[in-house]
């Protein structure tokens, strides 16, 4: 991949992750029926450079969370590896390296823990990580991130259930940003806000990051938002990686025809009465992916070769890479 | 327009708590002609889905109309017992709800599902509702409905299962659907493929729809006219085009420039500050008037009630000068 300017934050190698979905082993030994497992995500490669965005785009099942919480060491990868400031973290010894990377999640009404108060919540990393010298100045840093995410310092004494869903995403955010991390995994921060208030979120995101130089994974199944946020984007379809590229390159000119689909799948707003292609088909079950491409069956470009190998993430002339034999062989006409 | 087909007069419903009633919807007013797509918009707890629900008959207790009246063909049927409503309920009007895995039960066939609605409510034998239910299948777009039909729910993906509870929609030839977030479940590819299907489908079968969904796109897209909601009140309706090109109310305005949109180039996006009052704190006057750009002394007076504004309707007291 090509990494033209900046310097790498985040790597990601050729990782993989498989999960375990075999029947229990009673099952399996009188059924006589082997082990199963399901490939989520499958031989991903990519990098993040320090203070850019890059946003993580596909349908249920295609394993962006999957691939979010492989980097933040909920899920270690089953191949391959991630790096993170040129150290490996699969290495014991990068252990201190995670508490420079948070995670921000889709639902705040289940990750924060209702029986705790604002205050307790968003100190927890301070002081689970040690961060804390001194005890006494905790209350005066726990004020400070709510004002930076604008609630404001009473709030600390309220519990989680006294406030809405924008305010309680900005609590998430502001538990995330007490231990001072350079680097923040957000898994559809905004998906489960109406839109004003996802406005709202978006706008301190971005405000967040110019302030603290910080760097995001931005993982959402909405083009929309993710056009808006992210610096590069990269479209997964069925576990891998089928482009990347600058945000603005990806969305005025995608390649793969995944990625095209997708956004002419969006609802078009301004009503300027194009006709959209529909859609054929369903994403494949990830227990049985089709052989080559996985797009093929939906795919109105697949031939042969899609139907039997595998295309790689390959670099493309006019900048980013994409999976695609159609887009390499020219098939594909602009 | 003609004689309308629903008729929506100053509904009001409320929830007693032990805290005091709490009014999720408060005097609202819409028809919707034969034929329609009417799109209903807000955020949620604006009372779009309740609005859906009183309709059909289905608030739950201790929810209940307190006033007003819903027509149907100028027909009361807010007041009507239980099994009058039963029976017009699938018949008359059909119900598209979010999840549709929810709404179809997990211990019979998508066959005797379907066989059974359309032998209630179209009189018909098994064997002609059978056939009759292939039809549909194949209508909203089944593959192979011959195989399909004796096969549980769980053997759906999530679109073919929406594709279903549609043919279930269908099945009593209602003049009328109410879909509730029919797509909100779905991925993008396959909400494009359902919202396709729902209006090729009405537009053949010339039933109206009430398509509930906080989504502006889908909205647009789709609707010919759009009700915006906001805290259990009409901030404004009109005509699709209108209300997304030129909205009239504040709060649709800032609805509109809030979502981020491809090809739009923003560094920061419009946002509304605030967010929509609970239910036992809306403020006096018009329950926007606190997070309003445009507010003036009368807003945090009096309620406004829809006014004429351009092409649109929008309960502003920007509009009565």
């Amino acid at each position: 991949m090509t990494d033209s300017a900046g310097t790498n934050l985040l790597q990601v190698e050729h990782a993989g992750r498989d999960f375990d979905v075999s029947r229990p082993w009673l099952n399996r030994v009188i059924e006589g029926v082997p082990r199963r497992s399901l490939r989520a995500v499958d031989g991903i490669s990519f990098s993040i450079r320090k203070g850019e965005t890059l946003g993580l785009v596909g349908e249920s099942g295609c394993g962006k969370s999957t691939v979010a919480r492989m980097i933040v060491g909920l899920h270690p990868p089953s191949r391959g590896r991630i790096v993170f400031d040129g150290a490996d973290l699969a290495d014991p010894a990068s252990a201190p390296l995670r508490r420079r990377m948070q995670m921000i999640f889709q639902d705040p009404y289940a990750s924060l823990n209702p029986r705790w108060r604002v205050s307790a919540i968003v100190a927890e990393p301070i002081v689970s990580q040690g961060l804390a010298a001194d005890r006494a100045a905790l209350p005066a840093r726990v004020a400070g991130l709510l004002t930076q995410v604008g609630l404001s310092p009473e709030d600390g004494d309220k519990f989680p259930h006294e406030f809405s869903g924008g305010q309680r995403q900005r609590i998430s955010i502001a538990r995330a940003l007490s231990s001072n991390p350079e680097f923040l995994v957000c898994d559809e921060p905004t998906s489960a806000l109406d839109v004003s208030v996802q406005a709202q979120i978006l706008n301190l995101m971005k405000d967040l990051q110019d302030r603290l130089g910080l760097t995001y994974l931005f993982i959402s199944h909405n083009l929309a938002v993710v056009a808006h946020i992210a610096t590069r984007v990269g479209v997964m379809y069925l576990g891998r990686l089928v482009e990347i590229n600058d945000a603005k390159q990806l969305f005025e000119q995608p390649r793969h025809p995944y990625t095209r689909m997708l956004i002419d799948a969006i609802p078009d707003l301004q009503m300027s009465g194009k006709a959209r292609i529909p859609v054929a088909g369903e994403v494949p079950n990830p227990l049985a992916p089709p052989a080559g491409c996985a797009f093929n069956p939906r795919c109105p470009h697949a031939d042969e070769r899609c139907r039997s190998e595998l295309p790689a993430l390959l670099a493309l002339a006019s900048g980013g890479a994409a999976a695609c034999h159609a887009v390499v062989e020219g098939r594909l006409a602009n | 327009m003609g004689a309308p087909l629903l008729e929506v007069r100053n509904l009001r419903v409320e929830f007693p708590t032990r805290r005091g009633t709490l009014c999720a919807v408060d005097d609202l007013s819409f028809e919707i002609a034969p034929g329609e797509m009417l799109g209903v918009v807000g955020e949620s707890g604006a009372g779009k889905s309740l609005t859906g629900m009183a309709i059909i008959g289905l608030i739950e207790r201790p929810g209940r109309i307190v006033a007003g009246e819903i027509r149907l063909e100028g027909e009361r049927i807010d007041n009507l017992p239980a099994e009058a409503m039963r029976r017009i309920r699938g018949k008359r009007i059909g119900a598209i709800f979010q999840d549709p895995l929810t709404s179809l039960n997990p211990l019979f066939t998508i066959g005797e599902q379907l066989v059974e609605t359309i032998a209630t409510h179209l009189r018909l034998g098994r064997d002609a509702a059978r056939r009759n239910a292939l039809g549909l299948l194949a209508e909203v777009g089944i593959p192979a409905p011959e195989l399909r039909i004796d096969q549980y729910p769980h053997q759906f993906s999530g679109g073919m299962r929406q594709r279903v509870v549609i043919a279930l929609a269908l099945a009593g030839r209602p003049q009328l659907i109410i879909a509730d977030e029919p797509t909100t479940a779905l991925d993008v590819s396959i909400q494009a493929q359902i919202i396709t299907l729902l209006k090729r489908l009405a537009a053949e079968h010339d039933t109206a729809v009430m398509l509930i969904t906080h989504d502006m796109g889908v909205i647009a897209e789709t609707a010919d006219r759009v009700a915006v909601l906001y805290a259990g009140r009409l901030a404004e309706i009109g005509p699709v085009r209108e209300v997304i090109h030129a909205p009239r109310h504040p709060y649709t305005r800032g609805l509109m420039s809030s979502i981020p949109k491809l090809g739009e180039e923003h560094e920061r996006l419009t946002q509304i500050d605030g967010a929509m009052p609970r239910l036992n704190a809306i403020p006096p006057g018009c329950a926007y008037n606190p997070r309003c750009p445009e507010r003036f002394e009368r807003c945090s007076r009096e309620r406004p009630s829809p006014l004429p504004a351009g092409g649109n309707f929008a309960a502003c007291w920007l509009y009565d000068r």
